[in-house]
């Protein structure tokens, strides 16, 4: 039932994402038909690891444990609460039609393909708004308080890239509601002892035997001390890379350390170069930002995009000389509105974000650091009246003012992009499963769904398939074999190796003793990623990167200082090894970057693009999931290509224009 | 507009969980208003290192007031003088020129200091894992739609459900009591249909742990709700005695 | 026993207790306010509660009620002391909203049960005590109130002590009415504003009726009647 797929070029290896065979509405189905199962009494005897505790790790340790499984859940924050997905404001997309606007599983699905600019795998994506509906009617009966009309029934909103309205949202803070949803299960189970929670420990390596994950290494962030725990499979769900930028919207300790251990392991790294740069966050204010704040793009539905038209204008606004509010309508060019006229204002994020980078690259960009563009509301509140307005977008407006000490209402905001997301993460089969036999990977943390670019409200949909309804049901494909598997020893050679690794590698960083704080190096690599590896790339530029990061990477390893011991709650120690970590992914991106001669979603290079501007794909060429393969230390990766073949949607190019 | 300002910061170090504490007091200069309260700790972390020394340990992590994992008891307040926020929102331009700024951890029996300003505040976990859930599984359940649920209904559990646990309402409590985190989630379970069902058990569950865990009896201040940076309402805490009294009275 | 063991239970108690002493309040400050009125009725109604098994029965009553209002009361602070962690805050601020009286009705409650005392003995023990052992402890006949009351607050000190005490009083009540309305969950967010209003009413009223009897004694009117 498995098909094949060819790949080649760079390594001759068969690449196999394992898509059952069949029509793409019956795949899923099939699967679930003729997977094997583990039987009640067997699951009590297999242990499985979750890292992370976001949407799609907290849901799958949560179903395991339900269904019998001995989990063991692992958070690097002091509760699974915190994690990252509960930062998401906008809304989760399902495909139930409740606005009889038209919406089925097919459209959620052709959606999320054009969005993602035909680089996803389709039997993946089908299957993701096939279970779609589900979520929503588990997150209900988990007391998920969802916005309601008066009649009592479900309200839905509308979102970027769909003609219909299949959001569904708990005010602006859905993200938090879901998550705490899947809290609440987790939780369920810890408190019967189905789950046990180590909270505080952050994964530094898979334990790998025999071909198969059979466990992991961790820190216990308080202790300090480093620590072996086994289980029959690995899964992991430790979000995306998007920190390796720096400044990002990223939580302070989402990190790729999980991902590239993985990786190091065995695992392939898939489409790195695909990371989503949000168009509407709050500009970088001085030297000493350490994060950026994002505001839904809701905002873009009645808000004016604009810089001054003349550069002298924008020279005045930078040196405080001249206000936003006084500048004339004439003397305004709403860009986006002038290049776009049929999408204006609302053209997709990738699109909405380099418009900004142009503008402000120009001269155009305002705000003391020139790099801000205005939203205007002054047109919107004129419309529909100060209170309409506020009813709309207050939360936002009060957010802003508090960051920026300037109000909305009087003076146009400014925004400017930010990494948000990466699409791009481990390399996973249809059942979730990595190129190492018995690991897994979920949520952000893989690569699968999203192709090029993720829709809006697709992220927490994604994490919670995974979690709820995917994983629960292949991973049991794998454990069903693996019953007679008796629990292993942490004595074991591999763990020992493992655990001697880890400490090496602290032991090594702690002895640098050097004079740059992890801080900095990690900004330095952060710049190198936003000027050469962000919204705009080139072949040259590329190369640059590729270069410069080799400089971080040998100053990191000369020059770095970390204070304080191994053995001791370390700050510094965790910070440095997760930057160690992001140079490494700092790496792959460029490189992906580079050998990716098109234009598609997320990822922009120079070369390829229409007489427009627009994004050019070459569907010929690089119609492939672009699979990296560590190879060693110090040594290039090797590529691997996972074909993409679109057997049931027509291809076509992206067009916002009219 | 932005400023540059001088600040002196008395901040509580201590080692460890058993180390005994104490105020240290440093002094940071050329402060951005523009900057957050956080950065502006990074800034002085930065200081530190430069001089070799031990930065200061804070918990913090989405920078952007929803995690709930900032905490610090900043002048008096917990998340500091400003209203309505966490920490991480709170900026320099809330601060004076010359001002001293002092620091301190949560401070509550259940919340034990674990470094400098982290405290641990696995309890608030220990009461969600009693009961803190509706007990459904995966799978099995009815339709989103099946039963309605008025919107004014939905909007009070929304309302409580807001609360991101971050503990400023213990820490803020003279009694160091608990009772509005574990209202906001027995109040939003309470009010939803799928919560009803096992609401009594709920209420009693989690008030024996918050009870078990060496949180104080609620005497009313408000100080709590005053505090909150989501500005959950001390109303909740009238539903949980109210769900819990019945519960005990049905018994 | 959960009216022990669980944080609400005790404080239902608190409550129970609390609104009962309310309830006495205002039946003391109703029959206090006859003396102003008329002394011959003011000294029917001490009559009537003198020395019987009602009144004696009532006494009982009224002295467990505060036994156990002071004893949990008690209980509840040591427990929320230790609560509050070995280390205090260096600096604290409360926010506006949060009062005064609040945060310290242990301290407010002990000045009204010092002030009790006094009161016990210039009253009870003059009284219904004298009544029930036969000993003639004051100056008047056990049931002469109006003339124990007008002896008393013919002393300028004694009025203003009693003031003191009763506008003590006074921030006790306020926070403990609605707050008892709040830990039997008789409170919502509508009601919140309401129930503080209402408590904020009875209280003054309660208290006004206390205090305009020293007050009328204080300006000589008892003396002229």
């Amino acid at each position: 039932m498995a098909k094949n797929e060819e790949s080649t070029v760079v390594e001759a290896s068969k690449i196999d994402a394992r898509i059952p065979a069949g029509p793409l509405a019956e795949k899923w189905s099939n699967y679930k038909a003729h997977q094997k199962l583990v039987n009640p009494s067997n699951k009590r005897r297999l242990d499985v690891i979750v890292v992370g505790t976001g949407l799609a790790g907290a849901s799958a340790a949560a179903s395991m444990a339900e269904m019998g499984f001995n989990v063991k859940s692992f958070c690097i924050q002091d509760s699974p609460r915190r994690a990252h997905s509960i930062a998401a404001q906008g809304g989760i997309n399902a495909a139930k039609n409740y606005q009889n606007d038209g919406d089925s599983v097919y459209r959620l699905f052709y959606d999320t393909i054009k969005g993602g600019d035909y680089r996803a795998r389709e039997a993946n994506v089908y299957r993701l708004a096939e279970v779609s509906s589900g979520i929503i009617d588990q997150c209900v009966a988990q007391g998920v308080p969802f916005a309601r009309e008066y009649g009592g029934l479900l309200d839905n909103r509308s979102f970027g890239g769909a003609q219909v309205s299949r959001t569904f949202y708990a005010k602006g803070q859905t993200g938090q509601q879901l998550l705490l949803g899947a809290y609440s299960a987790l939780s369920r189970q810890v408190g019967k002892g189905a789950v046990k929670l180590y909270s505080r420990y952050e994964m530094l390596d898979v334990v790998v035997i025999d071909g198969r994950a059979r466990g992991i290494i961790a820190r216990n962030l308080v202790s300090g001390k480093i620590e072996r725990f086994f289980a029959h499979a690995v899964v992991v769900g430790s979000g995306g890379y998007g920190n390796a930028f720096f400044l990002s919207t990223n939580a302070m300790t989402s990190n790729a350390s999980a991902a590239i251990q993985m990786y190091k392991k065995g695992a392939y790294f898939a489409n790195p170069a695909y990371a989503q740069i949000h168009p509407t966050c709050v500009p970088v204010h001085g030297e000493s930002q350490s994060k950026l704040t994002l505001m839904s793009e809701s905002l873009r539905n009645d808000g004016r995009i604009w810089t001054p038209k003349r550069k002298e204008d924008a020279e005045a606004i930078r040196a405080g000389k001249l206000k936003a509010a006084d500048l004339k309508e004439e003397d305004r060019d709403y860009y986006l509105e002038r290049r776009y006229p049929a999408f204006g204002n609302l053209v997709p994020r990738d699109v909405a974000s380099r418009a900004a980078k142009e503008r402000c690259d120009a001269g155009f960009g305002v705000g003391n650091t020139g790099l801000a563009v205005y939203l205007d509301f002054s047109a919107a509140i004129e419309r529909l009246g100060e209170d309409l307005v506020r009813a709309r977008y207050g939360n936002l407006f009060q957010m802003y003012e508090k960051i920026v000490d300037e109000n909305p209402y009087k003076t146009p905001m400014m925004i400017y992009p930010a990494i948000h997301y990466t699409m791009g993460g481990i390399w996973v089969d249809y059942e979730l499963q990595t190129s190492v036999k018995g690991l897994f990977c979920i949520g952000e943390a893989n690569f699968s769904d999203h192709g090029a670019n993720r829709l809006g409200a697709s992220a927490l949909m994604q994490g919670l398939a995974d979690g709820y309804f995917v994983l629960p049901y292949t991973i049991q494909n794998y454990l069903a074999d693996q019953i007679q598997v008796p629990r292993m020893s942490t004595e074991l050679p591999e763990f020992e190796q493992a655990e001697k690794d880890v400490n090496d590698k602290i032991k090594k960083l702690l002895s640098i003793q050097g004079k740059k704080s992890v801080d900095s190096l990690h900004r330095e690599l952060g710049l190198i990623m936003w000027d050469f590896v962000g919204m705009g790339r080139n072949k040259a530029g590329l190369e640059i990167a590729l270069e410069k990061i080799k400089e971080v990477r040998k100053e990191f390893w000369s020059n770095v200082y970390i204070p304080g011991k191994q053995d001791d709650m370390n700050n510094e120690l965790e910070k440095a090894l997760r930057v160690a970590d992001f140079i490494e992914i700092g790496d792959l991106m460029a490189r992906d970057a580079l050998q990716r001669e098109e234009s598609c979603g997320g990822h922009f290079r120079e070369e390829y693009q229409t007489p427009e501007g627009e994004a050019l794909r070459n569907d010929e060429e690089f119609s492939f999931a672009s699979c990296w393969k560590f190879n060693g230390d110090g040594v290039d990766p090797i590529l691997l290509k996972e074909a993409l073949d679109y057997e049931f949607i027509h291809r076509q190019q992206r067009n916002y224009k009219a | 507009m932005e400023k540059i300002i001088n600040v002196t910061l008395k901040v509580w170090r201590q080692a460890g969980p058993k180390a005994s504490g104490k105020f240290e007091t440093y002094k940071l200069d050329n402060v951005s208003t523009d900057s957050s309260f956080l950065e502006m700790m990074d800034v002085l972390n930065e200081k530190l290192i430069g001089e070799r020394k031990e930065p200061i340990a804070f918990d913090h992590d989405c920078r952007e007031g929803i995690c709930g994992m900032c905490s610090m008891f900043i002048n008096g307040h917990p998340h500091g003088p400003d209203g309505e926020i966490t920490t991480c929102q709170l900026h320099m331009r809330a601060f004076k020129d010359g001002e001293t700024i002092t620091i301190e951890p949560w401070r509550s029996a259940a919340f034990p200091v674990i470094k400098d300003l982290m405290v641990s505040r696995g309890a608030f976990d220990e009461i969600i894992q009693a009961g803190g859930f509706v007990s459904v599984n995966t799978g099995g359940v009815p339709d989103g739609n099946a039963i309605a649920i008025g919107k004014d209904i939905a909007d009070e559990a929304m309302d409580a459900a807001t609360c991101i646990g971050c503990g400023a309402c213990a820490a803020a409590c003279k009694n160091g009591s608990a009772m509005l985190f574990v209202a906001a989630k027995v109040s939003q379970l309470a009010l939803l249909p799928q919560g009803k069902v096992e609401a009594a058990h709920r209420a009693k569950v989690m008030v024996a742990k918050m009870d078990e865990l060496g949180f104080g009896n609620c005497t009313n201040t408000g100080a709590c709700e005053a505090e909150c940076p989501k500005n959950v309402s001390i109303s909740h805490i009238a539903r949980l005695n109210r769900e819990f009294l019945s519960a005990k009275f049905r018994d | 026993m959960w009216l022990i063991d669980s944080s609400i239970g005790r404080k239902l108690i608190m409550s129970i207790t609390g609104v009962f002493l309310v309830l006495f309040l205002l039946f003391h400050s109703c029959m206090n306010i006859v003396v102003i009125i008329s002394p011959a009725s003011y000294n029917a109604i001490c009559e009537f509660l003198g020395a019987n098994w009602y009144a004696l029965a009532g006494t009982m009553l009224l002295g467990a009620g505060f036994i156990v209002h002071i004893l949990y009361a008690l209980f509840l602070s040591y427990q929320n002391y230790r609560a509050r962690g070995g280390q205090a805050y260096a600096v604290t601020k409360n926010q506006e909203s949060v009062t005064w009286t609040s945060q310290n009705m242990l301290i407010l409650g002990v000045i009204v049960f010092g002030f009790l005392a006094l009161h016990m003995y210039n009253f009870w023990y003059k009284m219904q005590f004298a009544e029930l052992t036969g000993l003639h402890t004051g100056d008047f006949h056990p049931a002469d109130g109006a003339a124990y009351v007008k002896q008393l607050f013919s002393q300028p000190v004694y009025c203003v002590l009693y003031l003191v005490w009763l506008s003590a009083l006074w921030l006790h009540l306020t926070h403990g009415i609605w707050s008892a309305m709040q830990s039997t969950g008789l409170n919502n967010k509508v009601w919140l504003p309401r129930i503080k209003a209402i408590a904020n009413v009875v209280s003054t009223i309660i208290i006004l009726m206390f205090m305009s009897i020293p007050v009328y004694y204080l300006l000589g009117c008892g003396s002229c009647c």
